[in-house]
């Protein structure tokens, strides 16, 4: 009854073409916009903050970006902690070198270095295809990892072989090291989301987006209206490696603190991908609810206990998470294959029609 | 209704010429040596039995498949072989057989993507999309809407073609062939699977095609009745031989063709 | 030019000094690839006939391992518990099929391999919830396996075999020769092979899709028990056995994902390229190369054989 699109006309093309052709669609994210910038950082605590909602929107980043190679160009990718790690040792360096800059400055170049590295391993994209293709990222996973271990210029050749982050300022405020505030984090993590979430946004809708779905769906006929394969899978590797070398820098510089090469292993690559395969394939917002869910999931399974009174050895809980973990992932890909953000349109549908759906 | 067939004939130079292509697959010879040409404006039809090494023919022509021997002559350029992308960007659009749209895109988005190759705009200003992106994909989106209206397929413009049917589906295909302003249109098998309403429509959507845009055409297509009407010459292909060419009456005529067709007593 | 020699030259001139050692590490070698090559069997096997790249392959293999060693450290006699851990295999096929199959069927392929992830967590979190998360001893001996090495006297040194390692690679052939007559000479057999050609052709012929994947799910078991018996022999069972699941991944890479042959040649080709790799050129960059060695191989071969080793190259057509 309130959310529907009847009697809203659209006079051009442009109007037709925004993100959200709704009115009600615009209120919406404007509210969330007011209370994610405004009303969060008031009330929230600082706890609330560094340990929930910014490892959601670093990792729902992360999930933006192997979405735009997985979800949108069909690239199976399972390389993605690699590539976040290159984007989190690049930081690292590129503050050791510029130690003067503007810090979110730093964080946005860094991610060019992990979209050279993904191109680079996106190489072999053009010769296989699916699961082959998936085998050989995790080349590029096992060989990142092998490299944050082994060399040690990448970490400064500190004796703990982990970066430790200095304190970094941008416009005279502390925003990484140990004297920057969790709100003052919170808030650089959550504009850099923004925008690269509106970047991304831009670049599904686009030409280039259509090139990425139409190689998903059927390479040989994009071939042939002449869309350049090569080229077309070599962008999304880079473009989907910068998303993810971001996130990965800001894991270490505004969320983590420090980092060894543990904090890019194979296990943060599966992370990923079930957020995006959980969220939804080829859905931007999906990339939010999945990472939303699997790092819920775990902190819901610790409470759930507790509420109702009982108490369980740790190492039980742990294995017990594991096997829900794992059982819920099942039970969610047989009742609904196509995500979360599938639901939510549903949902929408729903009330849509609300209260009358006939 | 439309300019008689031997008129036309005259008037076109040729647009694309094989020369004595042979294609084979291991020892499989799927086209065996053979040489036909398109003319410019022309309606060129391809028929033959199940097998006959049409459909490869077309690969061959956009760059598909590798011809082992041959040569392909396109707008007075001579190569061995095409590749796709030049196919593509020198004009030559297709739609196939077993319909190949992009099943997780909306129709407008199937169509615009056969504008890929005419916007220009880079990485920078399509992550922005403001400003010249923006501009360009308007005006892209206004071409594109014109081959909607034209289609009449207005009300499916934004379903997911995967959820169309076949004739529809059909149609949107055609619609993205047509956003690349082809001068060359390859039609496999267009009316395949449709009921007599359906092709009736088809045939009209070809011919104002090859009509108000003055797109050359080469069709496959196993109605006679379709092939005859539509096409002004008709080359005749079986066992990956060419055993006919000529206007729609003189291959009706030839023994050949009949044999072809009807089988013969060895 | 000092690299170059490092690279090029120096490894080959030890080998030749050394030929004793060479032959141990190509044995090493050998014996390491035989054990991927039965992992990478278990995944060509569900792969043909279900579709689905069984991530969970190598959970299985340690889950069969620990269960295992955990019925008997619980008392269970040796082959009794050997019989039971079968049992289990088969129920988790079953189940398999039945929670996680069925219920998916016709799902993009990406999905199927989503939920082998689940399996995988689910399977770790059973697996250290009934028998604890500690690693254990592989019940070797009671199941007669044999112990200690023979020495055989070579080049003027010597190349140490240990007894396990032959009594594995015997095994390892015995189990596939095994699998080769039943998937020629059986109804089964000829069923599956239906299947990993066309499952819409095989309905129609009326094989049971089910009954298929429940056998194949429970052969890949049995493959699985068997290569965790060997592996967890020759080091201890825990869950960080997982990494040699991963370590198969480049033999299917390399042999194709539908070819046992490939499967097994493969097998051979990385455990014996990443031991002589490790070993000559291992140094040089620091160790550990063992862990993307294998990868690194199986791609560069890739780019001259997109198909793998047994593959049969595709024709696309549209």
């Amino acid at each position: 009854m309130f959310y529907r699109e009847a009697g809203q006309y659209k006079t051009t093309y442009s109007a037709d073409q925004a993100v959200f052709p709704i009115l009600q669609d615009r209120i919406g994210i404007f509210v969330i916009l007011l209370l994610a910038f405004v009303v969060v950082p008031m009330t929230v605590s600082g706890f609330v903050l560094s340990s929930v909602l910014i490892p959601i929107m670093v990792f729902a980043l992360a999930a933006i970006g192997l979405n735009l190679l997985t979800g949108y160009t069909g690239l199976l990718s399972l390389g993605t902690g690699g590539f976040m790690g290159v984007g989190a040792y690049a930081c690292y360096k590129l503050t050791t070198f510029f130690p003067d800059v503007n810090i979110i400055v730093l964080i946005l170049a860094s991610g060019l270095f992990s979209a050279a590295i993904g191109a680079l391993f996106g190489l072999p994209s053009l010769r296989i295809k699916g699961f082959y293709l998936a085998v050989a990222t995790l080349a590029a996973q096992f060989f990142l990892s092998w490299c944050f271990v082994r060399v040690p210029w990448l970490y400064n050749y500190n004796v703990s072989s982990a970066i430790e982050v200095p304190t970094r300022t941008a416009f005279g405020v502390h925003v990484t090291g140990p004297n920057a505030t969790p709100v003052t984090r919170y808030l650089v993590v959550l504009s850099i989301v923004v925008l690269l979430t509106w970047i991304a946004s831009n670049l599904v809708r686009g030409r280039i987006g259509r090139m990425w779905m139409a190689v998903r769906d059927m390479d040989i006929a994009a071939e042939l209206i002449g869309i350049k394969l090569y080229q077309t899978k070599l962008i999304a590797f880079a473009i989907s490696s910068y998303f993810c070398g971001v996130a990965g820098a800001m894991m270490i510089f505004l969320w983590f603190g420090s980092a060894e090469a543990d904090s890019f292993s194979i296990t943060q690559s599966f992370l990923v991908l079930f957020m995006v395969i959980i969220g939804g394939l080829g859905s931007l917002l999906g990339s939010f609810f999945g990472a939303i869910f699997i790092l819920g999931l775990p902190i819901m399974l610790r409470t759930l206990p507790e509420l109702f009174g009982l108490t369980i050895r740790a190492a039980t809980v742990e294995h017990l998470q594991f096997m829900i973990t794992g059982a819920l992932i099942i039970v969610f890909l047989v009742i609904e294959p196509h995500g979360l953000a599938r639901l939510w349109q549903i949902g929408k549908q729903k009330l849509r029609v609300w209260p009358f759906p006939y | 209704m439309r300019a008689p067939a031997d008129l036309k004939i005259a008037a076109g130079d040729v647009l694309l010429a094989v020369e004595n292509v042979s294609l084979s697959f291991g020892g499989v010879k799927a086209i065996r040596d053979i040489s036909f040409d398109i003319r410019k404006g022309e309606i060129r039809a391809i028929i033959g039995p199940n097998g006959a090494g049409k459909t490869s023919m077309l690969n061959v022509i956009n760059g598909f498949y590798t011809p082992q021997q041959g040569r392909i002559t396109f707008k007075g350029k001579t190569r061995a072989k095409m590749r796709p992308h030049d196919a593509a960007a020198g004009g030559i659009a297709r739609t196939f057989q077993n319909v190949a749209l992009f099943r997780g895109m909306t129709a407008l988005d199937n169509i615009m993507a056969g504008r890929t190759l005419c916007m220009k705009r880079g990485l920078f200003w399509q992550a922005l999309r403001f400003g010249p992106a923006m501009k360009e994909e308007v005006e892209h989106r206004r071409y594109v809407e014109e081959i909607i209206d034209f289609l009449h397929i207005q009300h499916i413009r934004k379903t997911q073609v995967g959820r169309l049917p076949y004739g529809l589906q059909k149609r949107v295909e055609l619609g993205r062939a047509l956003a690349m302003e082809p001068d060359l249109l390859l039609l496999d098998e267009p009316m395949a699977g449709m009921n007599l309403e359906e092709k009736e429509d088809m045939s009209r959507f070809i011919l104002d095609v090859n009509q108000h845009f003055g797109t050359t055409i080469a069709l496959i297509e196993h109605d006679m009745g379709v092939v005859m009407d539509l096409s002004d010459r008709v080359v005749v292909l079986d066992y990956g031989r060419k055993i006919a060419d000529g206007t729609p009456d003189e291959v009706k005529r030839n023994q050949d063709v009949i044999d072809a067709y009807l089988g013969v007593a060895h | 030019m000092d690299l170059l020699y490092k690279i090029f030259a120096d490894p080959f001139i030890q080998m030749g000094h050394a030929p004793d050692l060479l032959l141990q590490t190509l044995w090493e070698g050998l014996v390491g690839g035989m054990l991927y090559a039965l992992i990478a069997l278990g995944f060509v096997l569900i792969f043909k006939a279900s579709g689905v790249f069984n991530f969970a392959q190598g959970i299985m293999v340690v889950f069969a391992a620990l269960t295992l060693v955990g019925l008997h450290a619980k008392g269970v006699p040796a082959f009794l518990a050997l019989g039971l851990t079968i049992g289990v295999m088969f129920v988790l096929a079953v189940a398999v099929e039945r929670l996680v199959l069925r219920p998916l069927v016709n799902q993009p392929d990406i999905i199927l391999f989503m939920a082998t992830f689940g399996l995988t967590y689910f399977l770790i979190g059973l697996g250290e919830l009934v028998f604890g998360g500690d690693p254990k001893v592989m019940i070797a001996s009671e199941l007669y396996l044999p112990k200690g090495a023979i020495d055989w006297k070579v080049f003027g040194g010597f190349v140490s075999f240990q007894k396990i390692d032959i009594a594995a690679a015997v095994i390892a052939s015995v189990m596939v020769a095994t699998l080769a007559v039943f998937f020629q000479k059986t109804r089964i057999g000829r069923a599956l092979r239906a299947v990993a050609d066309s499952h819409k052709a095989a309905l129609s012929v009326g094989i049971s899709l089910n009954q298929i994947w429940v056998v194949v799910w429970f052969t890949a078991g049995i493959v699985a028990l068997a290569t965790g018996i060997m592996w967890g022999a020759r080091s201890n069972v825990s869950f960080a056995l997982e990494i040699i699941a991963l370590k198969a991944l480049p033999v299917l890479i390399l042999g194709g994902f539908t070819s046992i042959p490939g499967a097994i040649v493969g097998g051979l080709i990385i455990g014996i390229g990443e031991k002589i790799g490790e070993f000559y050129w291992g140094p040089l960059f620091g160790s550990g190369i063992e862990s993307w060695l294998a990868y690194m191989i199986a791609l560069v071969f890739l780019l001259f054989r997109p198909q793998g080793l047994f593959g049969e190259r595709i024709i696309e057509r549209i």
